[in-house]
């Protein structure tokens, strides 16, 4: 038996989400804590990659798509929003597919594509490019910001600054990975996994596992969201996504480089790399002082703790990426605040 | 910088309420300063409601139904929740140069059509035609008026212990909506709940004197509206989720994109607060699919809770921004 609190991560922003609305801190016993974790696509992604995608945006002749979460994120200068307005083209994108259709109505100016998210989101952006190819669309690029979860499970696991009893796994990733690379940590770092779905039930059930897996001092890999994901995961997206990308370094906000975290575009894709096509200079950055975000991702910190939440940081005027991502923790902790 | 109009100047949140508190001092008096969909005139001791709305949605023609029918079933709407009988409606058209003339007629037929089974007729219009691009097809406007036979006047005489009626399950339209306008390609039979409720509030009203207040649940959905109520009346509200009724296929497309249906647009559901004695009656009175969903708190002004169907007690704030689909 470890000690009395027991310290379970939710890895996903969807989980975040999922646990506020439902209220499920509230009525878990005392000795529980969750704690979230850096699966916010938006709030992971560095300041780099974010001024690097706002500098290209900036370009003449540059339609720039991108999900909607990203469009209130601060770059170091401004951000999407802010140079829409002074003129820029970005346009909001459901899917990379719209992107590709955005290249193809428009011959006359480059469409860059910023892709951000985990497994859940890069294989479909994969198939985007092999369908640019088939379509022979060459104004079609793609800024590859994607990221991939084990490393940053790895990493967590490993850390010093926090002690994780169990990982609450993400649902959407594991339809894609399986459960089988969960296996490796969950043996390796002795830290219990278990795949859950977003209904609460499935939020409790996959908390309930995880107790059980402490109390037992077993350490393995769980699915107990058995209607979306399997083992072997789905093979055929993972070999879309090899085939197009390969495996890099990768930044993480809150977490630094991460070695082998990240997707970039393999060579006989690469003109389809906005990196290789756009060679811009990137303001210097600067930290913004008092925001947490940083610890937030790596659970080091709640919002709480931060100075400005809800004080100068609110979601009509975020400051960090975890209050603007509607998946980002202090978004979750602002919006589902407890009865005062 | 220049502030500028963004959408979220119109979503129903938080900016666009700022806007509308510009626009209230300006014009400030004692009818509009009470801030409801539809205004309660008294004229030679008739009591009128009146109120106006433009509908500019796209898609035009989206499943259960198409701009014409929204144009006037939303005025009816806002019409009846004063306790009124929607009568007569004006109609405005501003058309875009190169408008289908097909499409014109089809949504005038739909008009016609909904006019008629909400037995209100349209009795003054107008047609503006704007050069290509000065307009995105067609927008349409309409204001309507209704007489009110009900003894009290409907809206601020809410108080602790009433509780909250809704006629039925929620979120259907924006989904509906959603999923045609950015061709989400997801096969559901997800419609538009889009209809004149002047019939069902006229049930309400023949059954309970103690009705206090009636919205329709469009723009910011039911969180939104209560919100709004919450903030107007100064009273604290408290709903129970386990009690809100969203059919499944809904909540399943809200999940998918990250939607709440709380907040999400309907265009055929309102909520009716009434003392308790009287909340049985009126449930009765909207019909099968209604729900009893909470009350309102005799402290916690301008505040709205909910209870979450694990039992616990959070905060349902007003929508900050757009939702937006999700990434993962």
């Amino acid at each position: 038996m470890k000690a009395s609190k027991i310290k379970l991560m939710e890895v996903c922003g969807t989980h975040t989400m999922a646990i506020a609305r439902a209220g499920l801190k509230d009525v878990l016993p005392k000795s529980v804590e969750l704690i979230s974790g850096p699966g916010c696509p938006v709030c992971v992604t560095s300041q780099s990659d974010i001024d690097r995608a706002l500098e290209i945006a900036g370009e003449k002749d540059v339609i720039m798509t991108t999900f909607g979460d990203m469009m209130r994120v601060p770059g170091t200068k401004t951000s999407f929003e802010g140079i829409r307005r002074e003129g820029a083209d970005v346009r909001v994108v459901y899917s990379s597919l719209e992107a590709l259709n955005i290249a193809r109505n428009n011959p006359s100016k480059r469409t860059v594509f910023m892709g951000i998210g985990f497994e859940t989101t890069s294989p479909a952006i994969a198939e985007t490019i092999l369908e640019a190819r088939r379509q022979k669309i060459k104004n079609f690029f793609v800024l590859s910001c994607f990221k991939l979860i084990f490393p940053a499970l790895s990493s967590l696991a490993r850390s010093k600054k926090i002690k994780i009893d169990g990982f609450i796994c993400p649902g959407h990733v594991s339809v894609i990975t399986g459960s089988r690379p969960y296996e490796k940590i969950a043996r390796d770092f002795k830290t219990p996994c278990v795949i859950t779905g977003f209904d609460e039930i499935d939020i409790i059930q996959g908390i309930r596992r995880l107790i059980k897996q402490i109390r037992e001092n077993r350490y393995e890999a769980e699915i107990a969201y058995k209607r979306a994901v399997s083992p072997q995961g789905n093979k055929k997206a993972r070999k879309i996504l090899t085939l197009v990308f390969e495996v890099c370094d990768a930044r993480w906000r809150g977490l630094g480089l991460l070695k082998g975290s990240g997707l970039k575009l393999r060579p006989k894709f690469e003109e389809f790399c906005a990196q290789r096509e756009f060679k811009v200079k990137l303001p210097k950055p600067v930290k913004v002082k008092g925001c947490l975000c940083g610890e937030v991702l790596q659970g080091i910190k709640t919002p709480r703790d931060c100075k400005l939440f809800k004080n100068k940081c609110t979601p009509q005027n975020p400051i960090g990426p975890c209050m603007v991502s509607s998946e980002g923790t202090c978004a979750a902790y602002y919006k589902y605040r407890n009865r005062g | 910088m220049e502030e500028k109009i963004t959408l979220a100047h119109g979503n129903g949140g938080r900016r666009m309420h700022e806007l509308i508190e510009d626009l209230r001092i300006q014009f400030s008096n004692k009818i509009l300063n009470e801030l409801s969909d539809a205004a309660e005139l008294s004229i030679n001791k008739n009591r009128i409601s009146f109120s106006t709305d433009s509908y500019v949605v796209k898609p035009l023609f989206f499943p259960g139904g198409d701009i014409g029918k929204l144009a006037i079933c939303g005025t009816i709407n806002d019409v009846s929740m004063k306790g009124a009988r929607p009568l007569f409606i004006s109609l405005a058209f501003i058309i875009e140069e190169g408008f289908s003339l097909t499409q014109f007629k089809k949504i005038v037929h739909s008009i016609k059509q909904e006019a008629k089974e909400a037995g209100v007729s349209v009795v003054t219009g107008d047609i503006k035609v704007v050069e290509k691009g000065a307009a995105d097809g067609i927008f349409i406007n309409t204001a309507g008026i209704g007489i009110i036979n009900y003894a009290t006047s409907i809206g601020g005489r809410v108080k602790p212990g009433d509780l909250i009626v809704i006629n039925g399950t929620i979120a259907e339209h924006g989904m509906a909506i959603l999923n045609a306008r950015e061709k989400l390609g997801f096969k559901s039979n997800i419609k538009s709940d889009c209809r004149s409720l002047n019939l069902e509030v006229q049930r309400c009203l023949n059954v309970s004197n103690k009705i206090s207040f009636m919205r329709d649940l469009t723009r910011g959905g039911l969180a939104g509206v209560l919100n709004e109520i919450a903030g107007g009346s100064n009273i604290g509200i408290e709903i129970y989720e386990k009690d809100i009724p969203v059919r499944p296929p809904v909540k399943k497309l809200c999940d998918i994109l990250g939607f709440d249906p709380l907040y999400v647009a309907n265009e055929g559901k309102f909520i009716c607060f009434v003392d308790a004695k009287d909340a049985r009656r009126i449930k009765k009175a909207m019909g099968k699919t209604s729900q009893i969903i909470g009350r309102v708190l005799p402290s916690h002004k301008k505040e709205v809770f909910l209870e979450t169907k694990l039992g616990a007690k959070r905060l349902l704030a007003m929508l900050e921004e757009d939702q937006l689909p999700r990434i993962c």
